[in-house]
């Protein structure tokens, strides 16, 4: 054992690093998350954080539960791939809780004119108005009933 | 068997780099959602955007996104015949309230809506020194909010500009594909609120998402794809003055 003769300070200088490791471990167990790693370089918990959120928008499967009515009625007009809650806004709260939440009935007024608003950057197949000389004024529903717009369909109650 | 105490010292950190490992465990999976068996992108058809700005106005509301910042925004262009590559382009309040009415000039017109591109080699998520943002296994960009400090480097990263900090949280925020709908088999906000169906949200490993029979049948495009993103929000009839 020659070799090592008078080398004692470089295994205690050996030990010191290896204790250094053991240390660094042990803290990273404590302060790394448990789920860091788990999918890729983040905190695979993150995700399901995330999908955690609420929900604000019901969808229109969940409006269709209880309005069947007037999804019978959207169907067969103009405005049948136009989802609920595009005109009558986020829905949620009112679907969880139907009694206590009521919804706000839009004015067809501001509403209607948003998209159908006359304008030469809009796709020209699309039905357009100018709302200065098309309705003066009145309400859009007095003619065409938002559900189905066809005006032989008639204005809404 | 002996083990010398050199033999010892060798092994002890093996072992705890193994135990580390045991004590992680095997990751628990969700009920009714497999992140394996999705990879989400979103279609936009740029011709049958009217620019109503219901989408913004959606994705403002399903996402508490405060004012004057945006997860998704429209841009209208204006593009004469004679010089294509200087478009003029507006996006009033990021076309929230709509677009102040156009008069016909002879000039083209379209609207195209932007949010993030959901880039399977993203440039935002490679830059991040905490590995506070990256791309989950179903291919949503995603930010974890407790684990980011606000550095902003992904903000500049992004090419397409669809991250900001944000003014509360002080950290990185940006469209989540709406991931906490999609993994409940709801579409995003925008989509949802999208009169037209401009916008669609697509399952790329989905076989039977009408996606697929689109990508065969039309022109599409992605935005900037010479800077490689593996950008997944595709764009049909996209005019070449896009930026």
């Amino acid at each position: 054992m020659s070799v090592f003769k008078d080398a004692g300070h470089l295994f205690r200088f050996a030990g010191l690093f290896v204790l250094a490791f053991l240390i660094f471990l042990v803290v990273r167990h404590y302060v790394v998350p448990k789920s860091f790693g788990q999918y890729g370089h983040y905190r695979g918990d993150a995700i399901g954080e995330i999908a955690a959120r609420p929900v604000k928008f019901a969808g229109h499967e969940s409006c269709e539960m209880c309005h069947s009515d007037v999804a019978d009625k959207k169907k067969i007009g103009k405005h049948a791939h136009v989802n609920c809650e595009a005109c009558h806004g986020a829905l949620a709260s009112h679907a969880d809780d139907p009694a206590t939440v009521t919804p706000v009935l839009p004015d067809t007024a501001v509403l209607c004119a948003r998209c159908h608003t006359a304008s030469a950057a809009k796709p020209k197949g699309f039905p357009q108005i100018d709302p200065a000389s098309h309705y003066q004024g009145t309400s859009c529903k007095t003619c065409h009933q938002p559900h189905n717009p066809g005006i032989d369909a008639g204005g809404a109650k | 068997m002996k083990i010398s105490r050199r033999q010892l010292l060798i092994l002890l950190p093996a072992a705890a780099v193994a135990w580390e490992s045991v004590l992680a465990g095997t990751p628990e999976e969700a009920p009714n959602y497999k992140m394996t068996g999705h990879w989400w992108g979103m279609l936009i058809d740029i011709p049958k955007c009217i620019g109503c700005g219901n989408c913004v106005r959606a994705c403002q509301t399903e996402n508490d996104v405060p004012d004057g910042f945006f997860r998704t925004w429209v841009e209208r262009y204006h593009v004469s015949d004679e010089d294509m590559t200087r478009p003029e382009v507006i996006s009033p309040d990021g076309g929230k309230e709509g677009f102040p009415v156009a008069e016909e000039d002879g000039r083209k017109y379209f609207f195209v809506p932007k949010l993030c591109n959901h880039c399977a080699d993203s440039p935002c998520t490679q830059v991040c020194p905490v590995g506070a943002t990256f791309v989950s296994p179903d291919g949503v960009v995603l930010v974890d909010r407790s684990y980011c400090l606000g550095c902003a480097y992904c903000v500049q990263a992004c090419p397409y500009g669809c991250r900001y900090i944000h003014p509360e949280k002080k950290v990185a925020d940006k469209c989540t594909l709406c991931y906490h709908r999609i993994t409940k088999g709801l579409t995003t906000a925008c989509c949802e609120a999208c009169p037209t169906g401009a916008r669609q949200l697509a399952d790329l490993k989905n076989p039977n998402d009408p996606i697929h029979e689109f990508l065969k049948t039309h022109s599409v495009q992605v935005l900037k794809p010479q800077m490689a993103t593996g950008a997944k929000v595709f764009y049909n009839d996209l005019d070449g003055s896009v930026r």
